[in-house]
């Protein structure tokens, strides 16, 4: 029962599990899904602007803040009161620190410092990504992708790139009425209109009906490092990338 | 000068509603009087001075910015040139209806007791006249009923409704009947038993209460295993209709409780996921039709029933419109509750179809599991709550549709504690359900949304405008064959109710999750949208 619980929160990446106290964390799991996730989602990541696997909250810098706001809500926003015991209410707060590791594969981390010097050299990493102001700003900027993403989610990234290539991420290709060609990757698009940064790390709009044609390139540019990497310099890569948590406080 | 200005108010004062006025709402055409404008639902306007030819000179009048950040879901009610809306949690506010200024703000504490699964949401008020006094009603999230005198937002009486500990809260705009105001609590992810009740508009003394939930040895309970009924929610949140010649009051239903475990409630579980008509007078329930028997979905009927008299099949026929978050488009008789058509609007994949009764025929393995079971249409539906309309002139019923949308639902073991969230799993889904994300980044794997025209006779679709975004915005239209509805990117479109065609939009620059309105002031139509925690009014440049 306990692991049945535990795949159903992990539907589409289905895992291993690793971390602390399982039963706990299962607990916190299930406490999660029933109260959480209808508001935060699944990944604790669909309340705007807030990203609970972060494992930094604004308004709580201790366990016991965060407990006190889950059990008293957030007044003046959408965030409601929950009565939920102390017990469970532990697990769930255990759950909430562990929640970006709970769905992950163990994946072998490597030197950080070599993972950087492939990064930036063999790699070729920077052509399209951005670390810490180095580097393109066509993809990513990965300055905080070990905050947000996991060890298995990364070596996916690097393996099989096609299964980590989100929507936002796509590039698209337009020629406007007068001709121009214009490619870019997407960063939002509504009924009318598309913003887009586009193949010279402009910011463009564009509006639709000024458009000839309009494609989504559903392939994703990320390169595989199956065969572009060894094994060593992919957990190098990967125990780089993890290391970066962001200049935020 | 003293006597100039007295007299202009004077005039002012005599042009105001009368008792019976909410019977007649399309003879004052200048007012939108209840949260659909009218009892039939129809939120439809007779208004035609916006017309297909000049809505492209519509501009922005003016723009009420409220003090808050959360969204706004109010549909305004408008009275003789003062606009009456709600902001969060639960402030009533009264402006000039032609400039956007305020003549008073009743602000409500909401009590800490407020549990709530969707955010501090409330749609809106009722008014009911009266010659000694016009009186607005307001329900709370703490479950209150609340009657204001619509002159200065002072109190006139203050109710509580249920308990708000156990998760009871009113989201929903109350209705005024004669001399009843009604309304039924939201609470349906707390396991609370939902009930519809009637207050005196006078002294807020309860004059009937009618559970939609049967109760031990009640008839409607043998669909309830073991004693789930107890927590069986089909709860209320949003407005009924009502028809003056039948006497009766029409109310969606929401799901049962818990919403995705079905295992512990085995049965159809009445009168959860239906549409009930009661006696106006004495709640009682005249006939009920449940769209989705023992729902394992969340597939609230919470939409506004839709009342018309059309031609049907070469007779003139009362009927009820609604389309349903399970995906099928609905005709019944509002007379009897018989089953007349239903037609999918949106693609599906949990029923075979709908039996001669209405009753669907459920495909096998579309409960929720473990692992999660992929359904189309996702957990926010078809459509939802979003205010349809339909146009006499036209004949088409039109809704807001979510498009090749889809959810995974899962199922966890579940025990009911008071007070709590009472799920019973989990859905996932590429689309947010209530709020947009920080960026629209999912629509070409996750649907779309689309404002639909459905011609009742068929079932058929007959026109459709597509959005990138899906839409959470109720629609309105006008005699003058004009259709207006927003979107959550902000958009508000104004569209040719014939065709479909887009005649004109301004960007609000928020979501819009609310209805449109259009009321007269000073012999100019205005369309009024709430867009995020914004009012906007629209009118002829």
């Amino acid at each position: 029962m306990k692991l049945l619980a535990l795949l159903t929160l992990a539907l589409p990446l289905l895992a291993q599990q690793h971390g602390t106290d399982p039963v706990q964390l299962d607990t916190g799991a299930r406490i999660y899904s029933a109260n959480c996730s209808v508001c935060h989602g699944p990944d604790g990541d669909q309340v705007s602007g807030v990203e609970l696997k972060r494992g930094k909250f604004r308004r709580a810098s201790t366990d016991d803040e965060l407990a006190k706001i889950i059990q008293t809500g957030i007044p003046g926003t959408a965030m409601p009161p929950n009565a939920i015991g102390s017990g469970n209410l532990v697990a769930l707060v255990a759950y909430l620190h562990a929640m970006r590791d709970f769905k992950t594969k163990k994946v072998a981390l490597g030197n950080a410092a070599g993972g950087k010097v492939v990064f930036e050299g063999k790699g070729g990493c920077t052509a399209c990504h951005r670390v810490n102001g180095k580097g393109s700003h066509m993809a990513l900027d990965l300055s905080d992708v070990g905050a947000v993403r996991t060890p298995g989610y990364l070596e996916d990234a690097l393996l099989e790139p096609e299964t980590v290539n989100l929507p936002q991420h796509r590039y698209i290709h337009a020629t406007t009425l007068r001709g121009e060609k214009v490619s870019g990757r997407r960063m939002n698009e509504d009924t009318l209109t598309l913003q887009i940064i586009d193949s010279n790390e402009r910011l463009r709009s564009l509006t639709k009906a000024d458009l000839r044609s309009y494609e989504i390139e559903k392939e994703t540019r990320m390169p595989n490092y199956r065969d572009k990497l060894t094994a060593t310099e992919r957990a190098d890569v990967i125990a780089w990338l993890v290391s970066l948590k962001g200049s935020a406080k | 000068m003293k006597s100039l200005l007295f007299f202009t108010t004077a005039v002012a004062l005599t042009a105001q509603a009368t008792p019976d006025q909410l019977l007649h709402a399309d003879k004052t055409p200048a007012n939108w009087l209840t949260y659909s404008g009218n009892y039939n639902g129809q939120r439809h306007s007779p208004l035609t001075q916006i017309t297909p030819a000049n809505a492209k000179d519509l501009e922005m009048k003016w723009v009420f910015q409220a003090d808050t950040l959360q969204k706004m879901e109010a549909s305004p009610i408008v009275v003789d040139g003062v606009m009456y809306f709600t902001q969060a949690p639960n402030d009533v506010v009264a402006v000039d209806a032609k400039t956007g200024r305020m003549f008073w703000i009743y602000q409500h504490r909401v009590s800490p007791d407020a549990r709530l699964c969707c955010g501090q949401v409330n749609r809106g008020l009722a008014i009911h006249f009266d010659k000694a006094g016009d009186t607005l009603f307001l329900g709370t999230l703490d479950a209150r009923l609340i009657a204001l005198d619509a002159k200065n937002g002072k109190v006139l009486w203050d109710t509580q409704v249920a308990d708000p500990k156990l998760g009871y809260s009113i989201t929903e705009a109350p209705l005024v009947v004669k001399d009843k105001v009604i309304l039924g609590p939201a609470g349906g992810e707390y396991g609370i038993r939902g009930f519809f009740a009637a207050w005196d508009v006078k002294t807020g003394k309860e004059l009937w209460k009618v559970y939609t939930v049967p109760a031990a040895g009640e008839p409607g309970v043998e669909t309830w295993s073991g004693d789930s009924w107890k927590h069986g929610s089909a709860a209320s949140w949003n407005t009924g209709s009502y028809d003056p010649d039948l006497n009766l009051v029409y109310y969606g239903t929401g799901n049962p409780g818990p919403d995705w475990n079905p295992d512990v409630r085995l049965g159809d579980n009445l009168y959860s996921c239906s549409v009930l008509a009661l006696d106006a007078d004495t709640g009682k329930l005249k006939w009920h039709f449940q769209f989705t028997p023992h729902d394992a979905a969340d597939w609230d009927a919470a939409i506004v029933p839709i009342l018309a008299d059309i031609d049907w099949k070469g007779a003139r026929r009362k009927v009820l419109l609604s389309a349903n978050r399970n995906g099928f488009f609905y005709v019944l008789d509002r007379t009897t509750g018989k089953f007349l058509q239903g037609t999918p609007f949106v693609h599906q994949t949990w029923a075979a179809g709908l039996d001669e009764n209405g009753r669907p025929i459920r495909l096998p393995n579309t409960e929720p599991t473990v692992e999660g079971t992929k359904l189309y249409p996702g957990m926010q539906g078809g459509t939802n709550w979003y205010a349809p309309s339909f146009s006499p002139r036209t004949g088409l019923f039109y809704v807001s549709a979510w498009k090749d949308y889809y959810s995974f639902f899962s199922k966890l073991p579940v025990t009911f504690n008071e007070g709590q969230m009472y799920f019973g799993g989990a859905t996932k889904s590429a689309v947010q359900p209530i709020k947009r994300g920080p960026i629209n980044s999912w629509t070409d794997v996750a649907g779309h949304g689309e404002v639909i025209a459905l011609d009742p006779q068929t079932g058929k679709e007959k026109w459709a405008f597509k959005m990138h975004d899906v839409t959470d915005s109720g629609l309105m239209t006008t005699a003058s064959d004009l259709l207006f509805t927003g979107s959550r990117e902000g958009y508000f479109w104004a569209l040719d109710a014939r065709t479909g065609v887009p005649l004109w939009h301004a960007i609000t620059g928020g979501q819009i999750s609310a209805a449109p309105v259009s009321y007269m002031v000073d012999g100019k139509q205005y369309i009024a949208i709430s867009a995020n925690h914004s009012v906007f009014a629209f009118g002829l440049r």
